[in-house]
């Protein structure tokens, strides 16, 4: 049985869902950054498949600059959540509705 | 051969993020969390992208899981969350609905473009195989792409010093904003004013 590009893709597909889904679900800001996490992780393996069914390495640098990318958002986010959870401790985003100063 | 290490991996990756999906406990998520991500490194190794199958465990399993992980640690939060509670009526299915809109829209997107791909291959970087990956990366990445790395860069070092903004501590009370802290009120004035967020940085410690 061959591995075709349509498997991973496929896979991607469904590793999106779930991670959109969780970070609809999810109420823990934490845990909905995961769930960002696993988004960025399945176009990841769009593009390194895609990549590899139309013999480019286009595909590979493009997942490097997100992995870069990725790093700097965890980096940014993890300290706004810090932030805010000095602020008030235990709090959901569902508390973060009133965005007063 | 091909199709065992497929199947396996891709149960991983999926069980790994049904697991961040439905964990109560932050902690179980984030180790749900590398699960998955080994699974793409696998996928990745299947794929012959050695290099980015390295980075892959070395960024997200060293690095991002562990900086979740501290900051679980660090504010406390590693409580069981009651995932009964829906605080908006209808979210999980309104979610659920949103979901499988996604799932079929990419789904159908991404197979039509595997009958015929638009992209044309680039005459300067072709894919190698396996062994030479890294040095083609390399190579691709500091010249045709290095004014893209250069970018990253700076955005790397933009979000050094925005972290550092962000969680840095204050001596004292919270001071008000500088333009804000022109003397037309004195300073007991303006903290009735703040409201439910506590101002004292001190009480902090009682996560």
């Amino acid at each position: 049985m061959e591995v075709t590009v349509a498997w991973y893709l496929t896979l991607g597909a469904v590793l999106f869902t779930l991670g959109a889904v969780g970070l609809l679900v999810r109420r823990n800001p934490l845990v909905m950054f995961m769930c960002i996490e696993l988004m960025l992780n399945a176009v990841n393996l769009t593009f390194v498949s895609l990549g590899d069914e139309l013999g480019d390495l286009g595909g590979q640098l493009s997942v490097f600059f997100v992995l870069v990318v990725a790093a700097a958002e965890v980096v940014i986010g993890l300290g706004i959540i810090v932030a805010i959870m000095r602020r008030r401790s235990g709090a959901t985003a569902d508390d973060l509705s009133v965005l007063r100063g | 051969m091909d199709a065992a290490v497929f199947i396996v991996s891709a149960v991983i990756v999926l069980s790994g993020a049904f697991g961040v999906l439905l964990a109560r406990n932050p902690i179980h998520a984030a180790l749900f969390l590398v699960q998955s991500v080994f699974g793409v490194a696998v996928l990745f190794l299947l794929l012959e992208a050695t290099f980015l199958a390295a980075v892959q465990v070395i960024v997200y399993a060293g690095a991002i899981v562990i900086l979740f992980l501290f900051v679980i640690m660090l504010l406390g939060v590693d409580r069981a969350e009651d995932l009964d509670i829906e605080p908006i009526a209808g979210q999980r299915p309104l979610a659920i609905v949103i979901g499988a809109g996604i799932l079929g829209t990419t789904l159908s997107a991404l197979l039509v473009a595997v009958g015929g791909p638009t992209g044309a291959p680039t005459a300067n970087a072709p894919l190698g195989d396996a062994g030479d990956n890294a040095q083609r990366l390399g190579e691709a990445l500091f010249t045709d792409y290095v004014f893209a790395v250069e970018l990253t860069a700076l955005l790397l070092t933009v979000a050094v010093v925005g972290a550092v903004v962000l969680v840095r501590r204050l001596g004292g009370p919270l001071q008000p904003l500088p333009v804000v802290a022109v003397a037309t009120e004195p300073r007991g004035a303006d903290d009735d004013t703040v409201g439910e967020p506590d101002p004292d940085p001190d009480q902090e410690g009682d996560a």
